[in-house]
This record gives structure tokens, C-alpha cells and sequence, in this order.
């Protein structure tokens, strides 16, 4: 039996467009960083590295957030919650890997030493191997965004329904981390972080090392997105956003279709914040916070649901005028968010890739429902 | 959330609720032996105290083209939603042939053993083309990891093509549905029905917005399906249904007025006085 071939993923465009990304990434920025020193016109600084590894990492969360919200029509206000898990999974590792290097000398984490605490709590087992933190850092999102995913979709809770008890989820899980009891240091997480793998955490070499593999973790999401809601899968996801009922009602249970994107969507949350703890050097329950969440959700509508590239571009952009801002107009920045997501709603319906893509056909389909 | 859940959404095994070793279950097969399809028996179904059925009781034969008539808010579009697993009735049984209870399915498996319905309001996934959403409603494993590696196979496609060209769409295969007429889109949606090649049909209003000379290709469609298919057909143009020419059922109040053929039915003057009488 024949079988058609299968469009590409990525036409020749696209494929370029990646090339040159991990070009960028993978050599022509540690090259600028290695061979020229610091002050000279070329030299890509310490405080740039780190910036542009931040955002990729968010960068996967709009990845992530794409797939749920702009194909699957669902808006989660809790992203920021699967994030801060793995972030937290690999900060224990990286608390493990500071040894007896801590204020206190002691092979406890310092803030389990200042709570007086004689050993580990018992989820702390195993967090010294690296294999075993980066599988909880994709573990642990995962398994809270299935079980919550599993209810709330049994349940058939939809729309601004689900957004609020996203949101409450991860104030709750906030309040939770806060705590000291909680054994994740309170509301100073962790931070003060040594080494990774043994390489010194802070060294060129390791950023680099650590910038290279988020902007590959980067390019994967996006891919393995692609291909996912190109599948029939992915078809059947924008039918039931678009009309839930016809889609059950031709046999397709809505439940595992959202669940699937669902969990898939939390974990690379996971990996971004994985990635994220050691290149930023702090983890602290304000990753919970509401606005970081919903900040999460304005990338993706700046930069164009449904899209992936796009909340893609909304996440460097928006992140770019936030690192601006914060340095020189501090207290302006939320009043400029605010602005930039009512003028992207009002103006720019489809967002920045409504700008680089050809404009709209006239016969082009209706928008799905926001 | 039992193992059996789990299971059948991850790795798509569908475990017989009844087999003590949680074996794989057997498709639900539909036994038509009595001749009967579709058994409702004393439904009744209440939103705040009204009741939109009121101890209904319906019979359909394998095979038989039944119209079913009746005023606006007659309880016509609630007793689909029983059948689909769309509403739960307050109390009544609902079987599809002998043995498949209605009750204890959801949607999506009333329609994968072999129920496939039409809104009154045309339904159709607009975004996708007209090509794509018959390829949704297609007969396969509908279960979400399977469809990630789902491929069309060649005659699948010309399966697709040929429903096309039978609901008149075959210039249109790749236009968006939300960009058909609305005529165009009753007729998708009915393409969309046959793709999942049900055993029973329901058809809301389906010539609702339809030109004079669609309504008739429409029925000359429904007469033909008839045989191999049983359908229930919710009309109120009667030009069509005498078309159709099957049994009616005249319902009212969320019961059953009166039925029989549309010379007796149109003499009863049960059926004169709530349509004439006030
Ligand atoms: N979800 C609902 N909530 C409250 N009342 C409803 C609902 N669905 C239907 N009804 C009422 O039930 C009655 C029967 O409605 P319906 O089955 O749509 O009638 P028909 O299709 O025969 O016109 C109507 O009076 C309608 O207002
Ligand atoms: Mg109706």
C-alpha cells in the first residue's frame, strides 16, 4: 500500500530561520564572548548571556502555553506553578552540589541548618544525583499537571472557570513553598549555588555550556510542538477548541485530548525552569506569583496564538523592553505591560506574527474564540 | 481515577469493566435481533420542575426512516440529547438495540457504537477544510495517542473524496467550513454523519435554510440510507417529509400525541387541535 508523503515539518524558510538560530546560539555567541575581551565593541557580555538564556527558557514556556491555550483553546493561569517545579526539582540538585561550601559548613542546605534541622526531610532523598533531579524536574510537573488536568477535564470545567483554578492552584502552592516547615527555604528559596556537575556555576565555560543547551531544549519544544499539532492529534485538538460537542458527538473524547496537551504543556514548563535556576542563580516561591503567570499568557497573546513562532518572538520581545524597563523605568513597567496587552488586543488581533505573515485572505477562516 | 481510566486514555487499552483479569474489551456490538434499534421507555427529563419529556416512549426498527414532528418546545431536540448522552434523563431507560444501556456510556462512546447526530444549528468545525472535517468524523481509532500517528491511507481518501462528491462539495474539498453556505454546511455535516458510517442517525431539522430543490436531493439522500441505516428525521417542512415517506411520530408536551403514516396522522384530531387549535 502507498503511503502520500508526509508535508515537511518545517519548509525551506523555516528551516533556514532555525539554522541561523543555533548558529547564533551554539557559536557565534560564545565566540563573541570567549575571544573578545570584556569592552570591546564585539564582546557579548556576562549580563547578555545570561539575559538571552533567561528568556529562551521562557521563551519554552511560550511554547508550552501556545500548545495549550492557542490550540487547545484553554488558558492556564498557573504555568508559572509547573515552571517553579522544575526549577525547584533542579535547585535541590544544585543545593546538594554546594557541599560543605555553605556559611555554615555543614553538608544540610544552610536554611535547614538555621531551622535546626538534623537531616534531609525524606523527598530530599537522591536530589545529590543529577539524573534523579532532572527526571523530578520533568517528574513532579508533570504528575501535578496530570492529576489537577485529570479532574478539572473529568469534571468538564472550562473557560474562565479553569483559568481561576489555575490561578488558585499556584497562589496555594505559592502560600505552601513560603513556608519554612515546607523545607524548600521559605521565601528565600534557594539561591548561592556553587557548582554543577562540579563545574563552577558562575565560569564562562558553564554558562556557555548551559546557554547552549537551553537554546537546543528551545528549537526541540518547538519542533516537537510543531509536529504534534500537526498530527491528526493536533487536528482534533483545534476541533474540540473550536466546537467541543460536534468532536464528542463524532467520538472523540475531549478528556484525554486536553490531559495529553495538558501534561505535555506542564512538563516543558519543567525543563524551561530547570534550565532557568542555574543560568538566573535563584529559585523563590515569587515564581508562583499571580502576575507571572498571567505575564506568561501576555507573551503568547503579544506575540500571536496558535502560531508557536510567534509567542516565541512575544517572549523575547516583551522580556527585552521588561529588562529596559526595570533598568530604567522601573516603576513604569506593569502600566507598560498593561498598555502593550491592550493595544495588541485591540490592534494587532493576531499578534507580531500577524505582522510578518501575509496579511489575512479574505476568505481566510474565522478566528477561533478567544 | 481507576487503573481501567488510566489505561484507556494512555495507552488507548480499553479493559472490559466486567472481565475479572482486566482484559482488553470486545467492541460493543450492537444486537438488532428483535428488529428493534432504539428503545426509549418512560423517559422523563426535568429543567427546574418543567418537563421537557414526560414519560416519553419510543420504538425504532432496524433499518426504518422515522420523521418525528411536533410544535416548538415539544421535547424534539431533548429526546436526541438523551439518546447521545448529552442530557441524563431523570428516570426511563434508553436502549440502543437489545443489550448497549445509553445510560452507563458517554458521548463519544454512544457515537462509537454506532449513533451519529446532526444539530439543529449546523455544527461544523469551521476552521478546518471541509476535507478535514470529514476526515475527523471518519471511522478510526478515535483515542488521542493513536491519532499521533495516525496516516490516511489511500482508500481512505478516496473515501472521503467520494462523500464529497455525494454532499456536492467535491470543488470545495479545501475551503475552509466556516466559509460554506449554510446550505453547504448542513450537507457537510450530514457527509460528516456518513463518514462515521453510524447504524442510527438523528437529523435535527436538517433542511432548515435549505433551497427547495436541496430539501428534495436531501430526501432522495435519506430515502437511500434507509434500509442499511435507521434514521430519525426532526422536520418541520412537510413537503419533506413527505418526501421521506416513512412512519411519523407527532410528539407534544414531551410525550407521544400520536403516530402512524401522514394521511393518519394528518387526520387525527388530536394532532388538528395542537397545531390548529389554539
Ligand atoms: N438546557 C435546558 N434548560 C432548560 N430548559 C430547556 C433546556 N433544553 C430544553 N429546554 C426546554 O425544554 C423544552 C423542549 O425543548 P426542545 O427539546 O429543544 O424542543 P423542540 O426541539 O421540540 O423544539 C423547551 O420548552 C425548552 O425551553
Ligand atoms: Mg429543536
Amino acid at each position: 500500500m502507498r503511503e502520500p508523503p508526509l508535508p515537511p515539518l518545517l519548509d525551506a524558510r523555516q528551516r533556514a530561520g532555525l539554522g541561523i538560530f543555533l548558529a547564533a546560539a551554539l557559536i557565534l555567541v560564545p565566540a563573541l564572548h570567549l575571544v573578545f575581551p570584556p569592552g570591546h565593541v564585539l564582546h557579548v557580555s556576562t549580563y547578555t548571556v545570561t539575559l538571552l538564556g533567561k528568556i529562551m527558557c521562557y521563551a519554552i514556556v511560550a511554547v508550552a502555553m501556545d500548545l495549550i491555550w492557542g490550540y487547545g483553546g484553554i488558558l492556564s493561569l498557573g504555568h508559572g506553578l509547573f515552571f517553579a517545579l522544575g526549577g525547584y526539582a533542579f535547585g535541590m540538585y544544585l543545593m546538594r552540589q554546594i557541599g560543605r561550601d555553605g556559611s555554615y559548613r555543614s553538608e544540610l542546605p544552610d536554611f535547614m541548618v538555621f531551622l535546626d534541622w538534623k537531616d534531609l526531610p525524606w523527598y530530599w532523598a537522591g536530589s545529590e544525583h543529577f539524573l534523579w533531579a532532572a527526571a523530578l524536574s520533568i517528574a513532579a510537573p508533570a504528575l501535578a499537571a496530570f492529576v489537577f488536568g485529570y479532574f478539572a477535564f473529568r469534571s468538564r470545567i472550562k473557560g474562565v472557570y479553569f483559568s481561576i483554578i489555575t490561578q488558585a492552584l499556584t497562589y496555594a502552592a505559592m502560600l505552601l513553598f513560603f513556608r519554612n516547615e515546607t523545607g524548600f527555604g521559605g521565601n528565600n528559596g534557594f539561591t548561592d549555588f556553587k557548582r554543577v556537575l562540579g563545574y563552577p556555576i558562575t565560569s564562562p565555560e558553564t554558562r556557555l555550556a548551559l546557554f547552549g543547551v537551553t537554546a537546543g531544549a528551545l528549537a526541540l519544544s518547538f519542533l516537537f510542538v510543531r509536529w504534534l499539532v500537526n498530527s491528526k492529534y493536533g487536528r482534533v485538538l483545534t476541533a474540540i477548541r473550536d466546537a467541543e460537542s460536534r468532536a464528542m458527538f463524532i467520538g472523540y473524547d475531549p478528556l484525554w485530548f486536553k490531559l495529553f496537551a495538558w501534561t505535555v504543556s506542564a512538563t516543558l514548563c519543567g525543563v524551561a525552569g530547570a534550565l532557568y535556576v542555574p543560568q538566573v542563580g535563584i529559585i523563590n516561591p515569587s515564581e508562583m506569583s499571580v502576575a507571572n503567570s498571567i505575564e506568561i499568557a501576555v507573551w503568547v497573546a503579544v506575540g500571536g496564538r496558535g502560531t508557536l513562532i510567534g509567542p516565541i518572538a512575544g517572549a523575547f520581545a516583551v522580556n527585552l523592553a521588561k529588562s529596559w524597563f526595570t533598568v530604567s523605568f522601573p516603576e513604569y513597567w506593569l502600566f507598560f505591560l498593561g498598555l502593550l496587552f491592550i493595544v495588541v488586543t485591540l490592534r494587532l488581533p493576531r499578534g507580531l506574527a500577524g505582522l510578518w505573515r501575509a496579511p489575512r485572505r479574505k476568505d481566510a477562516p474565522p478566528e477561533a474564540e478567544p | 481515577m481507576s487503573v481501567r481510566d488510566v489505561l484507556r486514555g494512555i495507552i488507548g487499552i480499553e479493559l472490559d469493566e466486567n472481565d475479572p483479569f482486566g482484559r482488553p474489551a470486545r467492541r460493543r456490538t450492537l444486537d438488532i435481533s428483535h428488529n428493534v434499534i432504539l428503545y426509549l421507555e418512560d423517559i422523563t427529563v426535568s429543567f427546574d420542575g418543567f418537563k421537557a419529556l414526560n414519560k416519553l416512549n419510543l420504538t425504532i426498527d432496524a433499518g426504518e426512516l422515522r420523521c418525528i414532528i411536533g410544535p416548538n418546545g415539544a421535547g424534539k431536540t431533548t429526546m436526541m440529547d438523551v439518546v447521545t448522552g448529552k442530557t441524563r434523563p431523570d428516570s426511563g431507560t434508553a436502549f440502543f438495540g437489545q443489550s448497549i444501556d445509553l445510560a452507563s456510556l458517554t458521548e463519544a462512546q454512544i457515537a462509537h457504537a454506532g449513533v451519529g447526530r446532526k444539530f439543529q444549528k449546523p455544527t461544523v468545525f469551521e476552521r478546518h477544510s471541509a476535507f478535514g472535517n470529514l476526515e475527523l468524523a471518519m471511522t478510526a481509532d478515535k483515542r488521542a495517542l493513536p491519532s499521533l500517528v495516525a496516516r490516511l491511507r489511500d482508500e481512505e481518501r478516496d473515501r472521503i473524496a467520494d462523500t464529497l462528491r455525494l454532499i456536492g462539495l467535491g470543488g470545495e474539498a479545501d475551503r475552509p467550513a466556516g466559509l460554506l453556505s449554510h446550505g453547504q454546511k448542513q450537507w457537510l455535516e450530514i457527509g460528516m454523519l456518513l463518514m462515521q458510517d453510524p447504524r442510527l442517525l438523528l437529523l435535527d431539522e436538517p433542511v432548515a435554510g435549505m433551497t427547495d430543490d436541496e430539501t428534495m436531493r436531501t430526501a432522495e439522500l435519506f430515502v437511500s440510507l434507509a434500509g442499511k441505516h435507521s434514521l430519525v428525521v426532526v422536520e418541520h417542512d412537510m413537503a419533506f417529509i413527505e418526501a421521506l415517506g416513512g412512519r411519523i411520530t407527532v410528539l407534544h408536551e414531551g410525550a407521544v400525541l400520536a403516530e402512524g403514516d401522514l394521511a393518519a396522522v394528518q387526520n387525527d384530531p388530536r394532532v388538528i387541535e395542537v397545531y390548529l387549535g389554539r
